[in-house]
């Protein structure tokens, strides 16, 4: 059987896996990492995205062979070792930006990726077209949309805190 | 997806061996398009050609009044490549559009010239800007190359090396996208250029990418939206589905057109 | 101590607890479990719509690796088929036709995507490698795939006993008073629509994990359930013959239900039969084009409306004729959708004085349809509030004036309708007025002669809606042909040091339940929000509960929470009483704190649960220690969320591409306990009113494949096709529950499609349209506008 050796939040493994095996079910059935998830077949709803060397990329479209000697982030190794979350978590959480949280993953994965590519920053539209690749059957993205604006004021330094205004 | 042979070759030598030796291999670079199908079990290869490994595919160089990109050029990569943005800002737009980012992030431009979906968005481009494809025994025009749906001038096994596309003076592209797949619905490229006046249209065409040339004789005697306004193209030739009817793209063609000139200033 | 911070009671946007587990990739979907020697199922589901099965060959499948057994209908024969939760009687009295469901197909199949095999087998891949090894002979019939085929005479049956394909031929109202309010009609308007069929697609397919333990006997089921006690009342005492004690049914994290998982389904019974065969745990997760053709989908109506007015405008009366989609079986509630949670609201927010409807539920070789959010009453609204603004336009009244002429009265309340309901409260004219300032109503035409100018088509469209939620009164549904009680339940556990863990019957899939419950109990007992946990979707922890749909959970949950704190408080006050030597009369409770009244001598909640659990110094020949109560809530109506949405679109009329521009939603969903939660829960509601509107249809082709069978082809709304969405409330309490709410879970998706629509009718009203039907498609647009200027060039 193959083998495939691959840095995943930080930790490096050497996994046996089919050739047909899909990163997302290495993440998942070999190394437990089930908060990457599977929400379609036809590469459409974004819940597997993950990062690769930076890049979002989908977990089920990309073989697990094809990673070798990858550098893996996955929602698991977004918060600090003590626990802080990053800036996109705590804005997904104090703009209401989730609810059933099954797309959660991805959507926030998809946003770094979004945020870390337009270090300008980004306008609503820009958002919206950015989350192309990620569906949400919850939220509308009317919460996602203004959680990664304000992420990315604070991830680029425009803005000192997450905080909503008073409401 | 069925189980195969999964092989990683270090070198284009390499990779043509390995499929000279297996009729049944497929070669894979980003996968976009070769993964899907293979999840779906629509395809049963026996082994898997990765042609990642392999740095001579990599890179994007302009070359006198020509640019060429590696076939293993990422998406994202066409999309901000400086030699791109600033020779044939109109593709790097385009590549901008594709998919969505993570498919930006994984596929490649010799990845979906080779498949030649005919929703994809390259092969519209490589037609209207007169692009060579460069494999690794010959080059070919991209008019010989395209040869209809999912049809291309590749023998079996035969790589995509690289692409060489003259700078074009003028190129635009404008697309409307399928509400529910987000691939081209109809998606047309127009370009002023060395190799004339051309105008490549995906998404639409019953038979996969192809050129417009009432169009382009249009355009080349007047370069502007209006120009191509009046051009009705044939319903016969365009595709027709739940998303709509093939005169709804014949329709679509135009507008596109229009707004791919109007784009391209 | 507990001390509670007034920021996280009642009317407090407090942050959700429940994020940061998803936050952190640490939820527990039922995919994400794994048990102890589990094995995988693979579900092989018809090709066909309809077809005799002749044999299946399984031989080389079981010989494949991997795989531990294959079953089929025969090997399950003998086991229950999936019950139907609801009986509605025809006409004349007699039950509708009510055929076998069964878990695997018996001899034939009905749908695409009918299970006919199972495999289970070491790994998912093996499983499904040993599924294409079956050999099925099928037959192929012709097929009912649509109302239109399945009711022509000599149409092929998809049942032998439902003669014609009819399931039911319902009626309610006064025929007899509804002539004679046509018969003095001034004007009569008619419209026909299609109510478009959807996929519910929640993001987190279905999935089960069946487990056998041989020793004990005991099951256990992890399923994606917005219920679990219904699915193990309904698995256990129906399908395979469990006793309630032997089987315990857990729904973890559920990503999304949207109605799509109240339902019993046949994967839930064969794993846990099976897991008693092979004597594993076994899973089996749906691959999103296996949901297409296997989770119910939603709507699917044909109706025919006549409005009876008067010379003023004013609605003598209303008679509606529809046929309802039930797909190829009875799925758990399908029949009560289009009867009771449909016809019941047709007279929305209007004093219609009479209302006659008749319904035919037609069987057809497509997915089973049910209740997808809102249910019922989405396709009301849609009807009623397109037909208003059909009505106004026909009849030359302004269509916000045309509403408010027939609009209930603000003191009609209560307000007895002629088709059944009685309305507690609500105040129709504040929600419309409120959306008309908020959507800038009247500085629309200088919007839309601004798009012109750019050659974008402008439109703007209302609806004034209402819904009946928070199900259900058990003796009235019940009357009605409900098999099942709808009550809720709420335990109140009231720990020694003061902490509480809440037990509710109902069950979080994106509702935000573990906060908003727990600020009942923070605002109510002083209890600090993290002091408060709430324990849902397990039927080893929870008494019997009916779980989450239909807008209920607050309404009947909170409310059996609110019956249950009552019963703490009466008991605190008098341990109270005895460790305060005063009379239980006067000790008084508030937010933690028992004082006897016009002292300053207080316990808290703390010192009580002490006594309670510590019982040195207690009157234990009169009090039983421990803090903990249980409360049964049966509502004594439904509640009526109502309101007035307003949508905004913009039509580029080269493409026939309609983008949403803005969309306000104005809606009375009584008191609000989480503004964040009720503005979120509205958002998303109104995103899948918009999916219905412009992008969503399930499409059957005549052989009864599913065309839009997934998301390349069935258009899912993205971050780009939606707008932003701006919520208010204005809030009339509900009369009849202790809490005065009204549920917000459904308003979204009932009040939308309409308004959206009219937008788009509005935006294209120079081009003769009087209606289009959902969804409204780039391509649809695109004939009519086109059509419109072949006309103007004619």
């Amino acid at each position: 059987m193959p083998q495939v050796t691959l840095t995943v939040n930080g930790t490096k493994h050497t996994v046996e896996v089919e050739a047909r095996t899909l990163l997302v079910e290495l993440l998942r059935e070999k190394l437990r990492l089930t908060g990457t998830h599977v929400g379609c077949d036809t590469s459409q709803c974004g819940a597997c995205v993950v990062h690769m060397g930076g890049d979002s990329i989908k977990a089920c479209t990309i073989l697990a062979v094809q990673c070798e000697g990858a550098d893996i982030t996955t929602i698991e190794g977004l918060a600090k070792p003590d626990g802080t979350l990053h800036p996109m978590q705590e804005a997904f959480r104090e703009y209401h930006a989730l609810q059933c949280g099954f797309c959660t993953p991805g959507m926030v994965m998809s946003a770094i990726d979004l945020v870390n590519k337009h270090p300008g920053g980004l306008s609503e539209q820009e958002i919206r077209e950015g989350l192309e690749g990620n569906l949400c059957r919850c939220t509308g993205y009317h919460n996602i949309v203004k959680a990664i604006a304000a992420a990315a004021d604070v991830m680029q330094g425009r803005r000192s805190e997450l905080a909503r205004a008073a409401e | 997806m069925y189980d195969f042979a999964y092989h990683k070759p270090s070198s284009v030598a390499d990779a043509v061996k390995l499929l000279a030796a297996d009729p049944d291999a497929r070669a894979i670079s980003g996968g976009m398009t070769l993964l899907p199908a293979l999840k779906l079990r629509l395809n049963k290869p026996t082994a898997v050609v990765d042609l990642s490994g392999i740095a001579e595919l990599r890179g994007v160089k302009r070359e006198g009044g020509t640019i060429v990109v590696g076939a293993l050029t990422k998406h994202y990569e066409v999309a901000t490549s400086a030699e791109i943005k600033a020779a044939i800002p109109a593709l790097a737009w385009m590549a901008s559009t594709i998919g969505d980012t993570q498919v930006r992030n994984r596929g490649t431009m010799g990845g979906s010239v080779a498949n030649n979906d005919p929703s994809a968005d390259y092969p519209a481009a490589l037609l209207a800007l007169g692009a060579t494809i460069q494999t690794d025994k010959r080059k070919i025009g991209a008019d010989d190359f395209f040869q209809g749906m999912f049809a291309t001038a590749l023998d079996t096994g035969e790589i995509v090396t690289a692409i060489h596309i003259p700078v074009p003076e003028k190129a635009g592209y404008a697309k409307m996208k399928n509400p529910a797949s987000r691939y081209s619905m109809a998606g047309v490229f127009v370009a002023r250029g060395p190799a004339g006046v051309r105008v490549g249209v995906n998404g639409a065409g019953a038979n996969g990418a192809f050129r417009a040339t009432a169009m382009e004789a249009a355009l080349a005697a007047n370069w502007s939206p209006d120009a191509v306004a009046s051009i009705k193209m044939d319903p016969a030739m365009m595709n027709g589905d739940i998303h709509g009817s093939a005169e709804y793209r014949a329709h679509l063609v135009t507008v596109m057109a229009k707004r791919a000139v109007a784009n391209a200033g | 101590m507990n001390v509670v911070a007034p920021f996280e009671g009642i009317g407090a946007s407090v942050r959700r607890k429940e994020d940061l587990r998803f936050l952190s990739g640490r939820g527990q979907y039922t995919d994400d479990i794994n048990r102890p020697g589990q094995t995988h199922a693979f579900i092989l589901r018809s090709p066909h719509a309809h077809a005799e099965i002749r044999s299946i060959d399984v031989t080389a499948a079981k010989a494949m690796p991997g795989v531990l057994a294959v079953f089929t209908g025969a090997d399950m024969a003998g086991i229950g088929g999936l019950p139907c939760g609801w009986q509605i009687h025809n006409k004349d009295g007699s039950p509708m036709a009510e055929p076998k469901h069964p878990v695997l197909a018996e001899g034939k199949v009905r749908h695409v995507g009918d299970p006919v095999a199972v495999v289970v087998a070491e790994t998912k891949a093996q499983a499904r490698d040993a599924g294409e090894a079956i050999v099925v002979d099928y037959n192929p019939l012709p097929a009912a795939a649509t109302m239109d085929q399945a009711l022509k005479a000599g149409a092929p049956q998809v049942h032998e006993g439902a003669p014609g394909n009819l399931c039911y031929d319902w009626h309610i109202g006064d025929k007899a008073a509804l002539d004679a309010a046509f018969a003095k009609a001034h004007k009569v308007v008619s419209f026909e629509t299609t109510n478009n069929r959807l996929v519910p697609n929640a993001m987190e397919p279905r999935a089960a994990i069946g487990e056998f333990d041989p020793q004990s006997g005991d099951y256990t089921l992890y399923t994606t359930s917005q219920n679990p006690h219904v699915i193990r009342l309904l698995m256990g005492a129906f399908v395979l013959n469990i006793p309630e004690a032997k089987l315990r049914v857990v729904a973890p994290d559920v990503g999304g239900g949207f109605g799509s998982k109240i339902y019993h389904y046949a994967e839930e019974a064969i794993v846990t039969w099976a897991s008693a065969r092979v004597k594993r745990p076994i899973k089996w997760t749906a691959e999103r084009t296996e949901s297409f053709m296997s989770d119910a989908h939603g709507r699917d109506h044909v109706s025919r409306a006549e409005l009876a007015l008067d010379a003023d405008g004013k609605i003598l009366g209303l008679k509606v004729h529809t046929l309802a989609n039930m797909g190829a079986y009875l799925s758990t509630f399908a029949p009560c959708v289009p009867t009771y949670l449909y016809a019941t609201l047709l007279a929305g927010v209007y004093t219609t004085p009479v209302i006659y409807a008749e319904v035919k539920a037609v069987f057809t070789n497509t997915v089973p349809v049910d209740a997808y959010r809102g249910a019922g009453r989405p396709e009301a609204t849609y009807l009623l509030e397109r037909l208003m603004d059909v009505a106004a336009a026909e009849i030359g009244m302004d269509r916000v004036e045309f509403r408010r002429k027939n609009f209930i009265p603000v003191d009609a309340f209560p307000y007895q309708t002629p088709v059944a309901l009685q309305y507690d409260s609500g105040n129709y004219f504040a929600t419309l007025d409120a959306a008309l300032q908020a959507a800038d109503w009247k500085g629309f035409e200088a919007r839309r002669a601004a798009a012109k100018a750019k050659g974008k088509l402008r439109g703007i469209g209302i609806s004034t809606y209402l819904e009946a939620c928070g199900i259900a009164p058990s003796a009235v549904v019940g009357s009605l042909g409900a098999r099942a009680g709808l009550y809720e339940v709420g335990t109140i556990r009231v720990h020694p040091t003061g902490s509480v863990t809440v037990l509710t019957g109902t069950h979080s899939h994106g509702q935000g339940h573990e906060t908003t419950l727990a600020q009942l109990v923070a605002d109510r007992l002083g209890v600090p929000l993290a002091n408060i946990d709430i324990v849902h979707g397990d039927t080893a922890k929870v008494p019997f509960g009916m779980g989450t749909y239909g807008s209920r959970s607050l309404a009947v949950g909170g409310s059996a929470m609110f019956k249950a704190m009552d019963k703490i408080i009466a008991k605190g006050k008098r341990i109270a009483a005895h460790l305060m030597e005063a009379s239980v009369e006067d000790v008084e409770f508030d937010r933690g704190t028992f004082r006897v009244a016009g002292t300053d001598k207080t316990k808290s909640l703390t010192d009580i649960s002490l006594a309670a659990y510590v019982p040195h110094n207690y009157p234990i020949e009169e009090i039983e220690p421990g803090l903990e109560e249980t409360a049964f809530y049966d509502p004594k109506n439904f509640t009526y969320p109502g309101g007035c949405h307003i949508a905004e679109v913009e039509i580029d009329p080269d493409t026939g591409k309609v983008s949403m521009v803005n969309f306000t939603a104005v809606d009375d969903v009584g008191r609000v306990i989480n503004p964040m939660i009720v503005e979120g829960q509205v958002q998303g509601g109104v995103a899948q009113g918009i999916g219905q509107a412009l992008l969503e249809s399930a499409i059957y082709d005549a052989q009864g494949q599913l065309i839009s069978g997934s998301m390349m082809d069935y258009t899912m709304p993205r971050a780009d096709d939606l707008a932003p969405v701006s919520v208010a409330t204005h809030t009339t309490l509900c009369t009849h529950n202790p809490l005065g709410v009204k549920g917000c879970g459904e308003v979204g998706a009932i009040g939308s499609p309409p308004a959206v629509i009219n937008a788009v009718v509005d935006a294209l009203k120079d081009y003769g349209v009087r209606h289009i039907e959902m969804p409204a498609t780039p391509a649809k647009i695109w004939n009519i506008v086109n059509g419109g200027r072949k006309m103007a060039a004619e």
